[in-house]
């Protein structure tokens, strides 16, 4: 094919168009949610059950206002999106960084494979109480438990990776006599970043879980505690209230990986619909 | 000498734990600036050739030698290319061409001077700044030729670049490969299945049998135009050279 036949595709590719149909997606799924708020306030009354079963919309409104004058929500709120965070960036720190040592040696993987199994298999919230026993009624043990659920998917993404990059690429680099360290860097540290960020979106989703547990079960703030505590005064407002905040978090949380992701794989082909 | 093979036997340890020959006894030169096709029925061990020239791994028995060099490891005097154009999807272009470079602790400066001057020379110049997706299956190759030529290795090695393209771009590619190689007066070995590609493209050509792969005739192609595979194309003796190595593989025994 010469260059000038092959500029058409070229040209076309490098313009990333946006699918027709996403405007009219949005205007139904705005119009879906609409729907939704309308038959949450309506209907708890119409059938009559009672305000601590389901609250309506305007009793969660009323709720939120209280909570924020008098529960300090603004504080509960930054305390768990804190710890989402900082869970976050140091669980999947680690998972990625185990995840790409193990793929760079097979005998460790193999080594360790079993345990990283059996402590993947094992449900990590579970360890919350026993967190609480040996740091106390702290932050520790909810950033704990955090860490835990968000390693293992990165790991596991990371390790998985490492293992299917291309042989025929990695060779190339040894013929081009780049040191080990070079080929990590520049062929397998890129190869399996589609991966990594699969993972850290998955994790990003359990973040909020791990926060949101280790709250639960022994905090005295966060958004975990005030489900907890609202939970034992029948006050279903507050939980609903504070099981929003959590998703906004986790959303948000979602939404900044997404966006980077789309960053950083822009050389990945799009797809065309 | 270039590129020589001094009785060279491979053999591999499969996971079953059989002893697998993959070449045995393979000896042959190939003079500077010659263009060499290695041809063969499938696995017959032509890509262990280049792997091993390549310095990848080592043979089991004998020798290679790289300008008169025994090869111990990758090595800066060889390049090579596979039917994949092993491009770095998140590199553009003119950065995938730098690749090779970059373990030689080039300055930045004329690093991108080279890759340039390479890239013009394989005619993608205006794509320096395409990423690999952007571009065809024959571009890409070309990209990759433009990568391999930029290191300046004494021999390249071609492991059956055409084979994924579609027919015309082959024959273009083919003609564009033959020419860009003929001006940079590289020695080249070229690994293929396509009888009629080696003879187009070479000034001789070893026909590899069965594995384990011995080194079965050499054919000395004495036709003109090397340069050009597309004025090589419509002389008759191509046929004639064809039918030659089809009888040395004893091709036609095996069509059932």
């Amino acid at each position: 094919m010469s260059s000038a036949t092959a500029t058409a595709p070229a040209v076309n590719a490098a313009a990333p168009a946006r699918p027709r149909g996403s405007r009219a997606a949005l205007y139904a799924s705005l119009s879906l949610l609409a729907l939704l708020l309308v038959a949450w306030q309506i209907l708890p009354t119409a059938l009559a059950v009672p305000k601590y079963i389901i609250p309506t919309l305007s009793d969660c409104i009323v709720e939120f206002g209280r909570m924020w004058t008098s529960e300090s929500l603004l504080a509960n709120t930054a305390s768990t999106a804190l710890y989402t965070i900082l869970g976050f960036a140091i669980g999947s720190a680690l998972g990625a960084a185990l995840g790409y040592l193990l793929g760079m040696s097979e005998f460790w993987e193999k080594v360790l494979s079993p345990y990283i199994l059996a402590l993947q298999i094992a449900p990590k919230v579970a360890f919350a109480p026993l967190f609480i026993m040996w740091f106390g009624y702290n932050a520790m043990p909810k950033l704990l438990v955090t860490v835990l659920i968000v390693f293992f998917p990165v790991l596991v993404n990371v390790l998985q990776a490492m293992r299917t990059v291309d042989r025929d690429l990695v060779n190339l680099a040894r013929a081009y006599n780049l040191s080990r360290f070079q080929i990590f860097l520049k062929v397998e540290m890129p190869s399996t970043l589609p991966n990594l960020m699969a993972g850290l979106r998955i994790a990003s989703t359990l973040a909020v879980i791990g926060v949101t547990v280790g709250e639960l079960v022994g905090g005295n703030t966060g958004l975990g505690f005030l489900i907890s505590y609202g939970g034992g005064q029948a006050n279903a407002a507050m939980v609903f209230n504070a099981i929003i905040l959590l998703t906004v978090i986790g959303f948000l949380l979602y939404s900044a990986l997404v966006r980077a992701e789309t960053r950083l794989l822009h050389y990945l082909p799009k797809a065309q619909f | 000498m270039a590129l020589e093979f001094r009785g060279v036997t491979k053999q591999f340890t499969t996971n079953s734990g059989a002893v697998l020959t993959a070449i045995r006894d393979v000896t042959f030169k190939v003079n500077e600036g010659e263009f060499v096709s290695v041809v063969g029925p499938s696995g017959c061990g032509k890509s262990t050739l280049l792997s091993m020239t390549a310095g990848l791994y080592q043979p089991t028995t004998g020798e290679v030698l790289v300008s008169d060099q025994p090869v111990t490891g990758p090595n800066d005097h060889v390049g090579f290319m596979l039917q994949k154009d092993l491009l770095l999807p998140w590199r553009n272009i003119v950065k995938n061409i730098e690749f090779g470079l970059e373990a030689r602790g080039a300055a930045p400066g004329p690093r991108r001077e080279r890759a340039m001057a390479e890239l013009k020379r394989c005619h993608l110049a205006g794509f320096e700044n395409h990423f690999p997706y952007q571009l065809s299956g024959g571009m890409r190759q070309r990209a990759a030729l433009a990568r391999t030529l930029a290191i300046d290795p004494e021999i390249i090695l071609l492991d059956e670049p055409f084979s994924a393209l579609d027919a015309q771009t082959k024959l273009l590619l083919q003609d564009s490969f033959a020419a860009t190689i003929a001006e940079s007066g590289k020695t080249t070995l070229l690994i293929t299945h396509d009888l009629s590609e080696a003879v187009l493209m070479s000034d001789r050509i070893l026909v590899l049998s069965e594995r384990p792969g011995t080194v079965l005739t050499e054919i000395k192609v004495e036709l003109p135009d090397r340069a050009h595979p597309l004025k090589r194309r419509v002389m008759p003796e191509v046929g004639e050279y064809a039918g030659q190595i089809f009888r040395h593989l004893k091709l036609e025994e095996k069509a059932i």
